[in-house]
């Protein structure tokens, strides 16, 4: 077991390193001088050499992505060119809206998928199921962001249950401010639970029809005992996967949803520093994202060590 | 028969959307590109069928250009990631445990690292706002989708018997690949095909909707859903119609391809994330 | 006194007729067979007096266990009644366990949901139940999971399971079809030890008459959904009243006849001191790389004109031998020739030209969108000018017509063939560009009896109208030992001896060989039955 982690920790650092020098990359070699992008057309030639001098970029590439890289493992993202404040701090700010508006949005979508997917399981065929699926079908083709502006226009403008949008920030309450996150949460996670519902039911039904359910059977177990004892641990197998994927999802989702909300997350800081043109954050806040992807899947590798014992024993 | 229903639907879905999107080349109830500001956000009437927006034009004549815009962009999408996607998994799969196959696996696990949106928001950010970028931005994430979806069903695959005898036969990989491989990964590739689809017209609207994707004045249901926020209010059916559009579209084609994986192979496995 | 008793059992899945009028009773400590060939309905049978079927199911008759009819129980006191009164064992012990759970719990399970056991005590049962059935405790502790024990071992798990509160009837089906020969015979005994032991019945579903000839006592022959003939086992087989019986019976033991081999040595494969290895997953991060020798240091010749066998065990090495042999695959050290060429992946088409195969399965041996001209004209690619037009008919209806099919198949998809003519499209295909040496790679084992015998007969014909060379591969001893003039036996990667067929089976040398007979079963001789029959037993 602490072998296999120690592997899938090192494949973690591995993917790190990979990601942050494709973005360090992409931000490079995209269209010419960074400083001058940065700028714009009618910079004067002064100023675009002085913020080059600032961001670094007179010393040879490698040594700047090794210093961008270096900085970051300290907590130092540099500072932002338009705001004039160190990134880390700004980052930190936004991260408390958008990372508990995810983790909110995907305790929604499991809460709301793992009971409609094992009941469509237990009722295969039955009208139960065809009515679940039939939702989820419809939740699969709904985009989430049209799916927040009619929750705005019932719930916040014509019931008036929630404000339409903004964060007051935490420190009016726990549950004030969590109140405020509801309706974006709701928007996250009612497509993805649609999602999650058909895997957990699909990936149940595969269960169902293995030779142990029969093995189970045969021991005495109610059709219900045997899906609860010997089905759920090992149909969660491939919904680790999928929530695994969804987290990251909701993350980026968060992006265009804190955009309907006009939530101060990190979204909104992406859009403002590329209209700005301010890289050095957009680059900072692309890794920051890319990082918690690759954290949540060494997560759920070690989840599935946890589900599946054939993985803990395979070096 | 539900089976016959799914596709039945699902098909008539599509047609809808794709007959708006094709006749819009030649006719649409009015022309787009004339305001018409005493008529502005009228409500939904004889005349005007889905109403008018906020420079008065045709709201139904929006929605059928539209489809056009959103059907292109994941058509040339779904294009790119089959195109690219499919010979590197029928190579990686010929050459399992090989370099090529090892690097293609890991470019795989590296894209799928990166949240697709925010690299597509990156890409457009860096290279300008256009409906062109956002199809790359796209493309580019459908690849590893096909090449590994591709690559598992060839690898199960090589292992059976037949195989061995086209090899006995002295068959090359590459030719095995095209006459053996492809045909019987042919109908994982379309059931796939269809909800790459369906995702990549939910992900223009996305980039549309954040100003990202298909610029003004080039009418694009997720541009008409950003321009209708603030009025929602007042003029609900700005942000009704073409949300309803898009949902029409994507349902249609998640319908499709249930369909026809159940009248293909009801062994097909699509992942939708 | 009669344990369970089956009266005119019917049973439809939705409107298919499955099973009809099947009666049949087990007493305490009897041991019936219920044998019969694919789709015989035996196998549905066993799952109907567990009452585990199809949604779509639907029984009429009596199935009695004691005074209690299992049709009219409801669904929870049919539930108190599996695992307690009736075990089951299945087939495939690699998939009947959960995975996730350790063997331990599983074992535990049946008895905690039955009784009001505290988990400690159960747990005790569990382990001298494990013990009972040659899992001992200090080499396999109750921590184990199903995936780090072998597949006899996980049958051993699943019998524990099965009899850990001691049911009065025990239903087995196909135990041992899954398991390696010498396995086989060791289930076999633990099997008949457990029924002896706690005077349960057992009904053993089997589609090898050979497996239950000297373990039953009382034999029911199965086709169609309808019982043909049961009887005590030596006055079956003695009388076989019912022509299918004797069908079934001679199948199974059939003999070819095989005309003598040509004389004179002209050896056309030569395998010398041949080496392949495999890769095994890293251990280690940075440690070398480990390898498997799937075979270790073979050699032998096959002549012009002689038919070898191999036999052995799953995972001694065949299919990597026969893998290497066909050039597709290259060889670690060692060398193989075929007709004084050397063969590996590089080998020219004229070489791959003398050396085709016919494969084990004979669903995944073609390729489902192809017609069967295009299926067994594969091999063309091969040749420098491969036949066009009317010579690629006519080579095509020679082909078919060889093998016992019309001409006119060559139109058809392959799925509209049955399993035993579709290994003689796969003979076609083997035979259609004449090469000097056939490999049969398992070709006959996922027969059913009647159908292989059919197959063993075509492989000897066409020894006599074609001179065919070839390489038998089988783990079934009783086959080779009719299609072959010398056999190699096979293990972990070696061949620890080789000779004349008829020498090496009736006078084996090497103690493996000699376990290897001595497990397989074997039908009785019918003569000597047959002067016993009227004795009373």
């Amino acid at each position: 077991m602490l072998r296999y982690a120690l592997k899938r920790a090192l494949s973690l650092l591995i993917s790190l390193a990979i990601a942050s020098l494709v973005i360090f990359l992409v931000i490079e070699v995209a269209p010419g001088d960074p400083a001058s992008y940065m700028l714009g057309i009618n910079a004067q030639p002064e100023t675009v050499a002085a913020l080059r001098a600032e961001l670094g970029l007179d010393v040879p590439k490698m040594q700047r992505y090794l210093a961008w890289v270096g900085g970051m493992a300290r907590g130092d993202f540099g500072t932002s060119y338009t705001y004039r404040t160190p990134v880390g701090q700004m980052i930190a700010d936004r991260m408390w809206v958008s990372l508990p508006l995810a983790l909110y949005a995907l305790a929604l979508s499991t809460l709301i998928a793992f009971p409609a997917g094992i009941y469509a399981a237990a009722r295969r065929g039955k009208p139960g199921d065809i009515a679940v699926m039939g939702a989820t079908q419809l939740g699969v083709a709904v985009p989430n962001f049209w799916f927040a502006m009619m929750l705005v226009l019932i719930f916040a403008i014509n019931l008036r249950w929630f404000s339409a949008g903004g964060f007051p920030g935490w420190d009016i309450g726990f549950f004030l401010a969590l109140k405020s996150l509801t309706l974006p949460a709701i928007a996250l996670a009612l497509p993805q639970s649609a999602i999650l519902a058909r895997v957990m039911r699909s990936s149940l039904l595969d269960i169902l029809s293995e030779d142990f359910m029969r093995t189970a059977r045969a021991k005495g177990l109610s059709r219900r005992q045997a899906l609860w004892r010997h089905g759920l641990r090992n149909a969660l197998i491939p919904v680790l996967t999928i929530i695994g994927l969804q987290f990251s999802f909701l993350l980026a989702g968060g992006i265009i949803i804190e955009q309907v909300f006009f939530l101060p997350g990190l979204g909104r800081l992406i859009f403002q520093s590329i209209s700005a043109r301010d890289l050095i954050v957009v680059e900072s806040v692309v890794m920051l994202l890319v990082f918690s992807v690759i954290l949540v899947n060494f997560l759920v590798d070690l989840a599935y060590a946890a589900v599946d014992p054939r993985l803990r024993s395979r070096t | 028969m539900i089976r016959s229903r799914n596709l039945l639907i699902g098909g008539t879905l599509c047609l809808i959307v794709v007959t708006a999107a094709l006749l819009s080349f030649v006719w649409t109830p009015y022309d787009i590109s004339q305001m018409d500001i005493p008529n502005k956000l009228q409500k939904p009437s004889a005349a005007h069928w889905f109403g008018t927006d906020h420079f008065g034009r045709d709201i139904f004549s929006m929605i059928m250009i539209g489809a056009r815009t959103s059907l292109a962009v994941a058509i040339v999408a779904v294009g790119i990631g089959m195109g690219l996607g499919v010979p590197l998994g029928l190579w990686a799969a010929a050459n399992k445990g090989g370099w090529v196959d090892e690097i293609i696996m890991r470019g795989n696990d590296l894209i799928f690292a990166f949240p697709s949106l925010v690299i597509a928001i990156l890409i457009t950010a860096i290279m300008g706002a256009s409906a062109l970028n956002a199809i790359i931005a796209i493309g580019i994430f459908n690849i590893p989708v096909f090449a590994r979806l591709t690559r598992s069903g060839a690898l199960s695959l090589w292992e059976r018997e037949f195989i061995l005898a086209a090899r006995v036969a002295g068959k090359s990989k590459p030719r095995i690949s095209a006459e053996h491989i492809l045909p019987n990964v042919a109908n994982l590739l379309i059931v796939q095909g269809t909800i790459q689809f369906s995702l990549g017209i939910l992900a223009e609207a996305g980039l549309s909707y954040v100003g990202l994707g298909a610029q003004p004045p080039t009418p694009s249901w997720g541009r008409m859903l950003a321009d209708a926020q603030t009025m929602v209010s007042f003029a609900p059916h700005l942000a009704l119609v073409p949300g309803l559009a898009i949902v029409t579209a994507v349902l249609g084609l998640n319908l499709l391809g249930d369909g026809l994986r159940d009248l293909l192979d009801p062994k097909i496995r699509v992942a939708r994330t | 006194m009669t344990l369970l008793s089956v009266e005119n059992l019917s049973l439809n899945i939705g409107d298919t007729p499955i099973l009809r009028d099947v009666s049949f009773t087990i007493a305490p400590g009897e041991i019936v067979a219920v044998t019969g060939e694919s789709g015989s309905g035996k196998s549905m049978t066993a799952f109907s007096v567990m009452q585990l079927l199809p949604e779509a199911a639907h029984t009429t008759g009596h199935i009695r266990l004691n005074d209690q009819d299992l049709l009219s129980l409801s669904e929870p006191q049919l539930c108190a009644l599996r695992g307690n009164d009736i075990g089951m064992v299945f087939q495939e012990p690699m998939t009947a366990l959960n995975p996730v759970k350790t063997i331990g719990a599983q074992v535990m399970e049946t008895i905690l949901i039955h009784t009001a056991m505290t988990p400690d005590r159960a747990k005790e049962q569990a382990r001298d139940m494990l013990s009972r059935v040659g899992l001992p405790p200090d080499r396999f502790p109750l921590s184990r999971y199903p995936h780090e024990l072998s597949g006899g071992q996980r049958q051993r798990v699943v019998i524990a399971m099965a009899i850990a509160l001691r049911p009065r009837l025990l239903i087995a089906d196909e135990p041992t079809t899954a398991l390696d020969v010498t396995t086989q015979a060791q289930i076999l005994d633990l099997l008949k030890e457990l029924v002896a032991e706690f005077g349960m019945g057992l009904m053993m579903i089997t589609h090898d008459l050979a497996v239950v000839s000297d373990m039953a006592d009382r034999i029911i022959v199965m086709r169609q959904g309808e019982i043909v003939e049961q009887g005590e086992t030596r006055a079956l087989f003695g009388e076989m009243k019912h022509p299918y019986t004797r069908a079934l019976f001679e199948a199974s033991g059939h003999r070819v006849d095989l005309p003598d081999a040509p004389d004179g040595p002209d050896p056309i494969l030569a395998v010398r001191n041949a080496v392949r290895d495999y890769p095994l997953p890293r251990t280690r991060l940075f440690a070398p790389r480990e390898h498997h020798r799937a075979v270790n240091d073979i050699s032998f010749t096959i002549h012009n004109g002689e038919r070898v066998g191999l036999v052995g065990e799953s995972g001694c090495g065949k299919s990597t031998l026969t893998r290497a042999i066909l050039g597709l695959e290259p060889l670690q050290s060692g060398d193989i020739t075929a007709f004084g060429h050397p063969v590996g992946p590089a080998m020219n088409p004229a070489l791959r030209a003398g050396l085709q195969v016919v494969f084990q399965d004979p669903y995944g041996s073609f390729n489902p969108r192809h017609r069967v001209s295009r299926i067994i004209t594969e091999p063309f690619h091969l040749l420098p000018d491969p036949p066009g037009g009317a010579d690629r008919d006519t080579a095509i209806a020679t082909a078919l017509t060889a093998v016992g099919l019309s001409p006119s198949d060559a139109t058809k998809y392959i799925h509209e063939f049955s399993g035993g003519q579709r290994q003689r499209i796969a003979i076609a295909r083997a035979l259609i560009i004449r090469p000097k040496l056939i490999i049969f790679d398992e070709a006959v084992s996922a027969l059913d009896v009647s159908i292989r015998a059919q197959i063993l007969d075509l492989i000897a014909d066409l020894s006599r109208s074609h001179t065919l060379s070839y390489l038998f591969i089988s783990h079934d001893l009783s086959v080779v030992r009719t299609v072959t003039d010398r056999v190699l036996v096979m293990k972990s990667g070696e061949i620890v001896e080789q000779g004349v067929t008829e020498q090496v089976f009736s006078n084996p040398q090497h103690p493996y060989t000699q376990t290897l007979i001595a497990a397989a079963p074997v039908l009785p001789d019918l003569s000597h039955l047959k002067e016993n029959s009227h004795v009373p037993a």
